[in-house]
């Protein structure tokens, strides 16, 4: 194990602008900040009258690792998974977190903050499955 | 009004996400490989920071009447914990351990990422579009 103090001390700091994103859009627009509800509530079109807002929360998402990367600097992003991979885990990840209201955002931030039981089960099963999906994955394929 | 402040909360989380290095799915699959022997807690540490700020946003807003540009707070969840909740954690879980993305950095990643986060988002989107028409379609019997 080892621990780089600058990873997590960035981790901390990146986490604080994250919860920060979070508690805005709580508190002025007392909405919870979930991605995969919000990017859900967006296919819904304006039925909902939200189709602008929540458009503008994925814009921000969306755009502001390219701002950055014109500022400061680009960030790295390695993804070494092949395919099949990438449409069986978009496709996990769209569905289940649909199904199960909320991932990482909803469910690990908004949720445990609020010290929802449903959240954490969710996250809880969540983060199991995933280091379980890893750690076969590691084992199968060395 | 209500516009601005979701595009900046949205560029907030952008820049939480890019700082944290949490864009990068490797680094997410570096936490989540617990036996791995070279085991990375940044993803333990950004959700630490993140709870902070949203704990007390929480406490403060029973405070509070109506949010800033709003006209109410959300209500806490109407049932308890369900099948339907812990098969759909379940799966996200799968889906975010085979690559290491889960949405908020997927749609982080995808102007730098390339084709394989637009490959990935556009499954991630397809999954939520076949999960309406499930829904859509059990609703209505």
């Amino acid at each position: 194990m080892h621990i780089d103090f600058t990873d997590w001390s960035m981790g901390l700091i990146g986490g604080l602008f994250i919860g920060a994103a979070s508690a805005l859009f709580l508190l002025g627009l007392g909405r919870v900040a979930g991605i995969s509800g919000i990017t859900g509530d967006l296919l819904m079109g304006n039925k909902n009258g939200r189709f602008l807002e929540n458009l503008a929360f994925v814009a921000g998402i969306v755009l502001c690792p390219l701002i950055y990367a014109q500022v400061v600097a680009a960030p790295v992003i390695q993804i070494t998974e092949s395919l099949p991979y990438l449409i069986v885990g978009g496709l996990l990840v769209g569905f289940g977190t649909r199904l199960g209201n909320g991932c990482t955002s909803g469910h690990g931030v908004c949720g445990l903050s609020r010290l929802s039981v449903r959240s954490f089960i969710a996250t809880g099963t969540f983060m199991v499955v995933a280091a379980l999906v890893v750690a076969f994955l590691k084992t199968r394929l060395g | 009004m209500r516009i601005v402040i979701a595009l900046i909360s949205g560029l907030l989380f952008g820049l939480g996400l890019v700082v944290s290095n949490m864009i990068n799915p490797d680094r997410v699959l570096a936490f989540l490989d617990v036996a791995g022997g070279s085991w990375d807690p940044t993803l333990a540490f950004v959700m630490g920071g993140a709870l902070i700020p949203m704990a007390l946003a929480w406490i403060w807003s029973r405070r509070q009447a109506y949010p800033f540009a709003g006209s109410a707070f959300p209500e806490p969840p109407r049932f308890g914990p369900d099948l339907r909740l812990v098969a759909g954690a379940a799966m996200f879980g799968a889906g975010w351990g085979l690559v290491g993305f889960c949405p908020g950095p997927a749609l982080s990643a995808l102007t730098l990422g390339g084709t394989p986060v637009l490959i990935f988002v556009a499954a991630m989107i397809a999954g939520m579009v076949l999960h309406l028409l499930l829904m859509l379609m059990t609703h209505r019997r």
